[in-house]
């Protein structure tokens, strides 16, 4: 038999048919969904008299616009209210397994998804949300989707897809300290660009790759989407069994042993061929930062901005207006530039491993005063062990207050905006223009990185402290 | 929802000669909060269009009276980010039927699709070449013909094929959708499932 990738294996298991001179009709095992892009699929169904065909295969929880305060009060901001109220409605009339606000086990969808033993290797796993790559951590086939394929999902529990080329990304040796899962994901990006991943799903592997944890794992796969590819995956090993075991939803008893022996299957055949592979050491990779509008523009955080004297045409023009966004010059130095705002959480940072981080970095020092922070955990479940470890006494001695979870001030579509013209060290994934907030300067970064800024104010190493 | 057919289209376009457009830029997170498909095109490049104030940004191409038409050109590597199909019904809502840039984002090049908005990819000197030829002359005509997948531009002799998938041009050419296949699939995946 030809030698396959992990990739191939378990998308053609999912095949369910090949449609001549077009896209393959993959089935989803598990679909996720959030308040944002399915209200339009759930229309969608009903005007064609339908009803969600897996409502069992399918997980609903509202985190894209949910305040990070007061949660148990009504959301005052109606359109928000109005869009979580339709989810919750919706999944009521479908069927559909819903995690509130007031839920022990709300948060952001991929936390959740997670934390609750839904997500399982060898899974083919689908949301209306292009950081489902998260969940690619397990050895799952995972990505984002539309609301059209939302709505196919809805129908027939399949969508349709040609299948994507695959790439190795190999990253051996081991991390320097106060080097993170989160700097290698922005350190492949600043390789790769925005689109160097257009086209491929990535398989992540190499020492440096499996000695992370599982939290490592899910935010190197989370930021898969970043240079352009549709996921990123994982082979599973004993820390994914390890984290997957005893979750409510994961197997149990004798269906964990079956599931078990054929998860330990489940990786690249020795001399399988990749359609692309990247080697990185990593010991060349340090704490990063980005200085621009796209998470491709990262540079070590001890280094400058490029200089942009080799670009050209179109793309000289955006270097230069993205520089013009962030109030920054070509050739200047990271360190030391004065920052506002602090922003841990997400889907990528916003794990208790991360609030870890953090907390221990912060430990016996203070806030500076300049910076505003907002810690959001990614989940209710996070929040909880949070509590009950000291972090959060740890967090406020050192001047720091714990949110409530949702995605917050990673897209900005409640309340947590940044304001025009500030910067923001962030956890999160993405540095659009206005991604924080109409006018806010995203600067992405580490838990680490993130805390460093915290107490001095100022772009700093971690490292350094 | 079934899509509108597509055929041929002759229109003037809009040329947006920024790389990397993201879909933050295309339709702000802000303005996800319908729960209804529709109105999406009032809020097209929000950010780019209205100044802080409110008012108008006379600078923005979509505000610049000499431009219109139903073709979008734009710099490549368009529509990256995130997911949201809102990108795509933005573009449409707004009345574009056409996207030309020489790179796509998968996924909104897939909904695109989805949502009977063409994305055609062309090589960068064709693109380069429409910049200059709108920016000289706003009256600048493009031909896409999806039958003959060519895109050309006349004034200019200018002629090229554009790739796509076999299956969604029967989609696009027929104003069928995905959903439609799948529902007549229903005894494959119920047999699928039992293996
Ligand atoms: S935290 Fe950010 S990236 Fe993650 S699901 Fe929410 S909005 Fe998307």
């Amino acid at each position: 038999m030809q030698p396959k990738t992990l990739f191939d294996k378990i998308w053609d298991a999912h095949v369910v048919k090949q449609v001549e001179g077009g896209p393959n009709v993959v089935y989803i095992d598990r679909h996720f969904i959030h308040e944002v892009t399915s209200p339009v699929a759930f229309t969608g169904i009903e005007n064609r008299g339908l009803k969600v065909a897996r409502p069992a295969q399918t997980t609903a929880t509202p985190d894209h616009n949910v305040p990070t305060i007061e949660q148990d009060k009504p959301i005052k901001d109606e359109e928000s209210r109005f869009q979580v109220e339709t989810l919750e409605k919706n999944c009521s009339n479908h069927g559909i397994q819903y995690y509130g606000l007031g839920s022990q086990n709300h948060g952001i969808v991929h936390v959740v998804g997670p934390e609750m033993g839904y997500t399982q290797p060898g899974m083919t796993i689908v949301c209306g949300d292009s950081h489902t790559s998260t969940h690619g951590a397990f050895g799952s086939i995972a990505f984002g989707i539309g609301t059209s394929e939302v709505e196919m999902v809805f129908t027939s529990q399949c969508i349709m897809q040609p299948k994507p080329k695959t790439m190795l990304i190999k990253v051996d040796g081991e991390l320097s300290d106060g080097v993170t899962a989160k700097d290698i994901a922005l350190y492949a990006i600043a390789k790769l660009t925005t689109s160097g991943g257009t086209g491929y799903f990535i398989e992540y592997a190499g020492s440096a790759v499996e000695n992370l944890s599982m939290e490592g794992r899910m935010t190197l796969c989370n930021m898969s989407i970043e240079c352009g590819a549709r996921g990123g995956m994982i082979a599973p090993d004993q820390t994914t069994f390890d984290y997957v075991e005893g979750r409510p939803f994961a197997p149990k008893g004798e269906a964990w042993d079956k599931a078990l022996a054929e998860w330990k299957e489940l990786k690249t055949d020795s001399g399988a061929v990749y359609d692309a592979e990247f080697h990185y050491n990593a010991a060349d990779i340090t704490p990063m930062i980005t200085y621009g509008t796209n998470p491709g523009m990262g540079v070590s955080v001890q280094g400058n901005i490029p200089s942009g004297a080799d670009l050209e045409g179109t793309d000289r023009i955006s270097f230069e207006k993205s520089l013009e966004y962030m109030g920054l010059s070509a050739g200047q130095q990271m360190l030391g530039h004065p920052i506002d705002y602090v922003f841990v959480g997400s889907c990528t940072n916003g794990r208790i491993e991360d609030l870890r981080a953090f907390a221990a970095f912060v430990d016996g020092k203070k806030k500076a005063d300049r910076v505003t922070a907002w810690i959001v955990p990614g989940s209710k479940v996070v929040e909880k062990q949070a509590q009950e470890e000291g972090l959060v006494e740890v967090l406020e001695r050192a001047g720091f207050k714990m949110r409530e979870p949702g995605c917050s001030a990673c897209l900005a579509m409640n309340d947590d905006k940044i304001p025009a013209g500030k910067y923001s060290v962030s956890t999160s994934n993405r540095n659009f223009e206005g991604r924080q907030g109409p006018g806010a300067r995203t600067l992405l970064a580490s838990p680490l990185v993130a805390a460093a800024a915290a107490i001095t104010g100022v772009i700093t190493d971690p490292r350094e402290l | 929802m079934p899509i509108d057919k597509f055929e041929t289209l002759q229109s003037t376009a809009i040329p947006l000669p920024i790389e990397n457009v993201d879909t933050d830029q295309i339709i702000p997170a802000r303005f996800l909060k319908a729960t209804e498909r529709k109105g999406f095109g009032d809020n097209l490049f929000r950010d780019w269009r209205y100044k802080k104030d409110g008012s108008q940004n006379g600078d923005f191409v979509l505000n610049d009276d000499r431009y219109n038409g139903s073709i979008l050109v734009a710099g490549k590597n368009f529509g990256s980010g995130s997911s949201r199909e809102h990108a795509a019904w933005a573009i449409y809502d707004h009345g574009f039927k056409v996207v030309v840039s020489s790179f796509f984002a998968d996924i909104f090049k897939g909904n695109a699709l989805n949502n009977g908005l063409l994305p055609v990819v062309v090589s960068e000197s064709f693109l380069e070449k429409t910049f200059d030829a709108i920016e000289k002359d706003a009256t600048t005509k493009l031909t896409v013909n999806l039958e003959a997948q060519t895109i050309t531009n006349q004034a200019l002799g200018l002629s090229e094929s554009f790739e796509i998938n076999p299956y969604k041009k029967e989609c696009l050419l027929k104003g069928y959708d995905d959903i439609d296949y799948l529902i007549h699939m229903k005894s494959d995946i119920e047999s699928f499932e039992k293996k």
